[in-house]
């Protein structure tokens, strides 16, 4: 039995979950129209491989990855491309973003798509190409594409693979239903990832609220897998937490998890590349709980694109003006005012909550309470008045690039400040003034470099001229000749010109 | 005046001048290392609105002729702020810098006639184009100066805010 740890702050939060927890998931019919977003995950978008009009299949790679750090989109359907287009997408900062619109046919029909032979016999490497071509990013909220943490766990030892089922925030159960409905994609997954990292641990998590997900994995783990309970703790499955819990190490400020030999991966994400090697299938659908004032509250099996609005619709919900809706869960999640906005592959969660007026935000009182739950160990406070006062050098120096935006700071807040978003908007502030910062220097060295190549070209001009002199002493005397030229009908132009001012001004005289 | 008391004076003023000749040979390596602080701080849009030839010779005018902070429109308050803040003088007494809108340079592919004026006048090497072809921008590169501007017989650049 492994021994747990204990990871700061955090709040216990009344879970929600039985809500949704025990009851089947639905399939979502197709949708009228997809809106497919290029960029759903960390790191450059993709570029798309398609355009109106074209005919697409199922599964088929409608955009490929953009860079290293990026990942293809793949169509949910078979149908037409019937635009490429600005799109409202889910995002805290953005509204629009292009996106790839597809007309379902209804026939669904796949594209020609290959299984692996063996996962086992197979070059990690190989996997980490098919694990990117299968479009898959972190399926747990930030959408780190997973062929990256894959690739850093061939390239370096990696002691223990977690695969993290803990769904801490209240109310979203998208993790415990796919686990209790599809616990042998997520152990095979887990074995695939491990035998790609080559791991010398693995380690299944999961919340001790989460009984029934506990034992479907039970059933299916030997001795090569440990599954393990945490204990109900807010944000018990951010990654850095979990790391903490289950290991005792903790990740460096700044760091990532292989810097202490860890990869951490989402269930879903496990049973996506279990998908990918036995089917060749990409990721074109995900669970989403859709809960709150909804008549039916569900988890839905839904396609990659299907616009949110649809999803409440299957749930028997109607948007009326006295309700907001929420993608994302309750602590971290963003409210959201464009319906159309599609399910991209980190939304996990929709929740229809009342639009009741917040209360206003009062001065900061210097309780500490937000200190006391912060569980990265920050001082929100502290940041709180550095990003007001916009001294962002300062918040840098407080470590405002370790905070995970949990929320637990403005959760417990007396005064309702909106904690979070003060971060969030420094850390936008920052990355922006570092942008500049690297054109800056562009800018200088090419500057510095023009002034260079104009100083050689200039004494090179001067040494050829010195050089005509000494060379044919009758040349260099042709020149001087054109030169005094030159000057000379220079200032013949301009005598005559002043002359013309002088007349024009005896005329306005006259 | 006594003996003593005149070589006290005569060896104090020798080793005034020796402290002044050490202190002026460190200073101009120091002078460098300012004028370079300074242009860490200047946008390096190179746009010449300061009246100096770029950004650097901004740097070394504000250092070595005592130059107003509040040239640079590009910058705007805030490198005002930070210039003042590192030579520790005030920034207040010189007002807000001039308005100045970020943009990239576009050229007219209908009008542009070829004549790479527009290239030589780039401080930063962004238009490419030779004789009689037609020019374009790099945008990575384009620092929004609107050199290029006057220099054009056709008027075919704009400027794009960004």
């Amino acid at each position: 039995m492994r021994e747990l740890h204990d990871f700061p702050g955090g709040l216990r939060l009344e879970p929600r979950k039985e809500i949704t927890d025990q009851k089947p998931s639905l399939l979502h019919p197709l949708p009228e129209r997809m809106f497919l977003p290029l960029q759903q995950h960390i790191g450059l978008p993709a570029e798309p491989l398609v355009k109106p009009g074209d005919k697409v299949l199922k599964g088929q790679m409608v955009a490929q990855a953009g860079g290293y750090v990026s990942v293809p989109v793949h169509a949910g359907t078979s149908g037409k491309i019937i635009g490429l287009a600005e799109h409202p997408v889910p995002h805290p900062s953005l509204n629009q973003a292009p996106c790839i619109v597809l007309e379902p046919d209804g026939e669904d029909a796949w594209f020609d798509i290959r299984p692996t032979e063996r996962y086992d016999t197979v070059e990690p490497r190989q996997l980490q190409t098919l694990i990117r071509d299968c479009g898959i990013a972190g399926l747990g909220g930030a959408g780190f594409p997973a062929h990256v943490k894959l690739m850093e766990g061939v390239d370096n030892a990696v002691d223990t693979l977690i695969i993290n089922g803990v769904e801490c925030e209240p109310h979203i159960t998208c993790d415990a239903r796919l686990i209790q409905e599809k616990a042998s994609y997520v152990v095979s997954g887990a074995r695939m990832i491990r035998h790609a990292v080559q791991a010398a641990h693995c380690v299944i998590a999961v919340e001790e609220d989460m009984p029934a997900a506990y034992e479907a994995l039970a059933a299916l783990v030997d001795d090569d897998l440990e599954l393990v309970k945490v204990p109900v703790r807010y944000p018990a499955g951010g990654e850095k937490q979990l790391i903490k819990t289950l290991t005792g190490r903790e990740v460096p400020s700044g760091g990532l998890p292989i810097h202490i030999g860890i990869v951490i991966h989402n269930v879903a994400t496990a049973a996506a590349v279990f998908r990918a090697v036995t089917r060749g299938e990409p990721i074109v659908s995900r669970y989403v709980t859709v809960t709150g004032r909804v008549e039916n509250p569900v988890n839905l099996q839904v396609l990659i694109g299907t616009p949110v609005k649809d999803c409440l619709k299957t749930c028997g919900y109607e948007h009326r003006e006295e309700n907001k809706v929420i993608i994302g869960g309750p602590m971290m999640g963003i409210r959201v005012t464009h319906l159309d906005m599609p399910v991209i592959k980190t939304t996990n969660c929709v929740i229809v909550e009342e639009n009741a007026p917040l209360p206003p935000e009062m001065p900061c009182i210097r309780c500490g309470e937000c200190a006391q739950v912060c569980p990265v160990e920050l001082l929100p406070q502290v940041l709180h008045w550095q990003a007001r006062a916009g001294d962002l050098e300062a918040a840098k120096e407080h470590h405002l690039f370790d905070c995970i935006e949990c929320g637990c700071c403005a959760y417990v807040c007396p005064s309702r400040i909106p904690l979070v978003d003060d971060y969030r908007r420094a850390k936008w502030r920052i990355a922006q003034e570092e942008e500049q910062a690297r054109g800056a220097d562009l800018a200088r060295t090419r500057f510095m470099r023009r002034n260079q190549r104009l100083e050689r070209e200039q004494a090179a001009d001067a040494a050829s001229d010195a050089e005509t002199e000494r060379a044919s002493p009758a040349r260099a005397d042709k020149k001087a000749y054109v030169h005094a030229a030159i000057a000379r009908g220079k200032a013949k132009r301009q005598n005559r010109r002043a002359g013309a001012a002088d007349r024009a001004e005896e005329r306005t005289d006259d | 005046m006594s003996e003593p008391v005149a070589a006290t004076l005569i060896l104090c003023a020798l080793a005034a001048a020796l402290w002044r000749f050490g202190r002026d040979r460190a200073a101009a390596p120091g002078r460098e290392a300012k004028i370079a602080r300074i242009d860490a701080l200047l946008p390096q849009t190179q746009c010449g609105e300061c009246g100096y030839p770029g950004c650097r010779p901004y740097a070394r005018a504000i250092v070595e002729q005592d130059a107003p902070l509040n040239l640079c429109p590009p910058g705007g308050d805030a490198v005002v702020a930070r210039i003042g803040q590192l030579l520790g003088r005030s920034a207040h007494h010189h007002g807000a810098a001039p308005p100045f809108v970020s943009a990239t340079a576009l050229i007219d592919e209908e009008n542009c006639i070829g004549c790479v004026k527009c290239v030589a006048a780039c401080p930063v090497d962004a238009i490419i184009g030779a004789a009689g072809q037609l020019h374009g921008v790099a945008p990575q590169y384009c620092t929004g100066c609107g050199l290029c501007l006057p220099p054009c017989p056709v008027d075919c650049i704009s400027m794009a805010p960004s």
